[in-house]
């Protein structure tokens, strides 16, 4: 009985158990994914979802992207096993600075659905959600901007598709490209619709400011004012829809959107932006924009940023420390920037000259010291790039590439920091400098190493911990520059002398500019010296239609290499070295002198060859496939 | 042990048997080659840059199939039997194409049965005509003819003539498909129809007594440059 009993009681419940309605018995809400109300119920939430979305740019140089990202182009020299092809190839490939197509819509698509949710979000706040809404616009034109740089004309897509399956309608999803020039007025009129539900907070720089918004549509504006005055060099390189290509009428007008944009952040309309003018020497003061993410730094506008110990580091630092100096033995060296970079700083006079090796006779010219060759110039030079016997982390990086003896034969090793005797002695001297150049990876093989981006911080050059220097996106010297160049377009040479003589008193050129100075030649330098290593390099010389020119495939010879410094089309198909000698020969005046020699690296076959098919990256065929309305670029 | 020696041996037979079966297709077989012409003379490019795309409809996804012309203006595929299109798409090649009213390129037809040779009928800016290459004491020098063929509202001028020495049969302005260059620019020439370019070679090694000759025109706002046909010269 008492049996029954308990049967009956463990029936009765097992049935009450498993009565549960179907429906709900399968109705569980995940605990690993927060549903859409939830996750926008909350600003803490949404910010999160924005912080992966602001992860999830574009940039073309970056730290995050590797150090790879910032060679290439003849402005540097690879020193790894691993990239030697990047100057032993003939040209890139058609294919080459595509953007994932995929992934790229995928994420216009999170975009779009994140404004949408946030839209019809009923927990946020209106001034919140103003705020949300202005930052996945700016991520959406900033990411449109980065694509139509690359590929021309997009299909512009603004709001969330959903394929309907009982429809089976697909025509409706395949979106054909939009004009290159309506992406940039697309870019354009955004930003100008978020700048005021924008913080104007010179503080605010890693997420999107009013600044950051405005800066986007000076350089978004410039762009397409460029590619419409400069396309008519290369008729070919267009399409007969505009997806490629912008009429020559529209340069004006996009020149003064540039200029009209730029002056308002220039005249403090979105926060006290200032040129960073903190140390007192000016190469230390240069390289110091890079470092200081702290509120004294009133240039860098909108920047990616990272932090150590905080899981988001990266490894610009470990991949390119001098070698000598390296804080992880046997990792470092990699980006040696090219003497076609370093010899176009310009002489404090304003002029250009090549860095003085021989005297008019063909002699060497002796130097007391390694730097003395580089004094004298643009303090940009040192701020950008480590030179032999320049100073970082407070030691002296070791470059030379062995001794010249009196007769013009050399004593050097092919390894670093190798003893040998010398003539006339028994004794074993170090004939070679500790970080090169010899043409052995992670030494400099240019003579140089980069400054730019390093982090001195004591532990940046380890694995372990890496660096958390931010990479600038957007930052006020270049809003003046764009703001010279779009004045000196429109013809107001003395404005836009203004505006490039704050950027060059910065660097140390005390003696300003002239109106009449102010040239097509001087523009394309300024911006060379002053925006290296930060991704500018290829899109400009693409938008001024002069990539093919300067990268025309013919190896640059020594005489090209000293001649026409300073001039925008000068060939630069080839990374070229300094390598600084002691000379040897004791009871001449010049013993323990320096000389140097202009050295084409062993490794560098190739050279750089831009076809006109290369101007608007390949949409491959997988994609027209799927979506015959998309038409191929020009050329290719 | 006799027993599991004939097991061995009837799996292996099984095996063999099984998998003879036939279990892909046949591989393709017919070749269409040809070259591109003008009248009947072929026309020179540069070796794997004028790219010409095959495209075959009916099997969904549609892309193309393709490589590009050699030195000699030649191509060759080996295709299944069926129907196929062929372009040169825009922007490519010395020569114009046939277009259609939109400006896209028009197609050729191609119903392949069994093998067929195709040359494709183009028209060239300029002809290279009697190139003559001659060498002494290490110097080469070339006299030819240039023709203009397109006179209309197409017609575009000579930017520079070049002739290109290299140590292998790839001769062309790619900096490693020639050892010496020469150039000389539209304006300079006097008379299309003797131009005359020389240049020395330099010091092979290992040394060879031959090089490789050809010459190029680039024409004004094409990227392509047009060749003569490559001449191997004793020096």
């Amino acid at each position: 009985m008492k049996k029954i009993l308990s049967i009956a009681i463990f029936t009765t419940l097992l049935g009450m158990a498993g009565c549960k309605k179907d429906s709900e018995f399968l109705d569980i809400p995940p605990i690993q994914v927060l549903p859409n109300d939830v996750a926008f119920s909350d600003p803490a939430l949404v910010l999160s979802i924005l912080g992966d979305l602001y992860n999830r740019q574009l940039d073309f140089s970056s730290l995050d992207n590797g150090w790879r990202s910032f060679a290439d182009f003849s402005e540097s020299f690879a020193s790894e096993n691993g990239s030697y092809f990047l100057v032993q190839r003939t040209g890139w490939g058609y294919g080459e600075w595509g953007v994932d197509w995929v992934q790229s819509y995928t994420y216009v698509r999170e975009l779009n659905l994140f404004l949408e949710r946030i839209n019809t979000s009923t927990a946020l706040t209106d001034a919140e959600k103003s705020r949300f809404t202005a930052e996945g616009k700016f991520l959406r034109a900033n990411f449109y901007f980065e694509m139509v740089k690359r590929m021309g004309g997009v299909p512009l897509i603004t709001s969330s598709m959903q394929y309907d399956p009982a429809k089976g309608d697909l025509a409706s999803l395949q979106v054909a490209r939009s004009k290159e020039s309506e992406v940039y007025d697309f870019v354009i009129s955004e930003a100008e619709a978020i700048k005021n539900q924008l913080p104007a907070d010179v503080n605010q720089k890693s997420r999107a400011s009013k600044a950051a918004a405005l800066a986007m549509e000076v350089r978004a504006a410039l762009y397409a004012a460029s590619i419409a005055k400069y396309g008519v060099n290369t008729p070919q390189v267009s399409l007969p829809g505009g997806e490629v290509g912008i009429p020559v009428s529209m340069a004006a007008g996009y020149y003064t959107k540039a200029l009209t944009a730029a002056r308002e952040i220039i005249s403090g309309g979105a926060g006290a932006y200032q040129l960073y003018n903190v140390l007192p020497d000016k190469a230390d003061n240069f390289a110091a924009i890079f470092l200081d993410k702290g509120s004294v730094n009133q240039e860098s506008i909108l920047i990616e940023d990272f932090r150590a110990a905080g899981g988001r580091v990266h490894n610009f630092t470990v991949n390119n420390q001098p070698y000598s100096i390296s804080d992880e033995g046997g990792d470092a060296g990699r980006l040696n920037p090219s003497l076609n970079f370093v010899q176009s700083f310009e002489k404090l006079d304003n002029t250009f000259a090549p860095l003085a090796t021989r005297d008019a006779a063909g002699n060497p010219i002796f130097y007391n010291d390694q730097v003395d060759i580089f004094a004298g110039r643009d303090a940009r030079l040192a701020g950008t790039v480590l030179t032999p016997n320049s100073l970082f982390k407070g030691k002296r990086v070791d470059i030379w590439a062995g001794y010249q003896l009196a007769d013009g034969t050399v004593v050097t090793s092919d390894e670093a920091a190798q003893l040998k005797a010398l003539p006339g002695s028994n004794t074993v001297v170090q004939v070679v400098g500790k970080d090169g150049p010899v043409n052995i990876e992670f030494r400099s093989q240019s003579g140089f190493y980069i400054r730019k981006w390093l982090d001195p911080t004591i532990g940046s050059g380890r694995r372990g911990r890496g660096s958390d220097v931010a990479f600038i996106r957007y930052r006020y010297a270049e809003v003046l520059l764009n703001a010279a160049e779009a004045a000196f377009e429109l013809g107001q040479a003395a404005v836009a002398a203004g505006y490039m003589n704050q950027v060059r008193a910065r660097a140390g050129l005390t003696i300003p500019l002239t109106p009449a100075q102010i040239t097509f030649d001087r523009i394309v330098h300024e911006r060379r010296v002053e925006l290296a290593f930060e991704g500018h390099d290829l899109f400009d010389k693409k938008r001024w239609r002069i990539a093919h020119i300067v990268w025309d495939g013919v190896p640059t010879s020594l005489a090209d290499l000293t001649s026409n410094i300073g001039r925008a089309t000068k060939r630069n198909t080839q990374p070229w070295a300094l390598w600084p000698y002691k000379y040897h020969n004791p009871g001449n005046p010049n013993h323990g002198k320096w000389l140097f020699r202009e050295v084409r690296p062993a490794v560098v076959t190739g050279s750089n060859r831009f076809q006109l098919g290369n101007y608007y990256s390949e949409i491959n065929n997988n994609v027209r496939a799927a979506n015959p309305k998309i038409v191929r670029q020009p050329n290719q | 042990m006799k027993i599991r020696t004939l097991y061995i041996i009837t799996l292996i037979v099984c095996g063999i048997a099984v998998s003879c079966k036939k279990d892909n297709y046949e591989e393709p077989t017919s070749k269409l080659s040809g070259r591109i012409v003008y009248k009947g003379e072929p026309i020179g490019v540069e070796h794997n840059q004028v790219p010409y795309e095959l495209y075959q409809y009916g099997f969904g996804k549609v892309g193309p199939l393709g490589s590009s012309f050699a030195q000699d203006g030649s191509f060759s595929a080996v295709l299944f039997d069926g129907e196929y299109k062929l372009i040169i798409p825009n922007g490519q090649g010395p020569f114009r194409w046939r277009y259609l009213a939109g400006g896209a390129p028009d197609s050729v037809s191609i119903s392949l049965r069994g093998s067929q040779t195709l040359d494709l009928e183009v028209t060239p800016y300029y002809m290279i005509r009697t190139p003559q290459f001659t060498a002494s004491g290490g110097r080469v020098t070339v006299a030819f003819k240039a023709e203009k063929i397109i006179t209309d509202a197409n017609a575009r001028n000579i930017e520079t003539v070049s002739l290109y020495l290299n140590k292998t049969q790839f001769v062309s302005g790619s900096s490693d498909q020639n050892i010496a260059t020469v150039n000389m620019a539209g304006s300079a020439i006097t008379n299309p129809d003797n131009i005359s370019l020389t240049v020395t070679s330099p010091t092979i090694t290992p040394s060879q007594n031959y090089v490789f000759a050809r010459v190029g025109i680039k024409i004004a706002g094409v990227e392509d440059r047009l060749f003569s046909p490559v001449q191997k010269i004793q020096l």
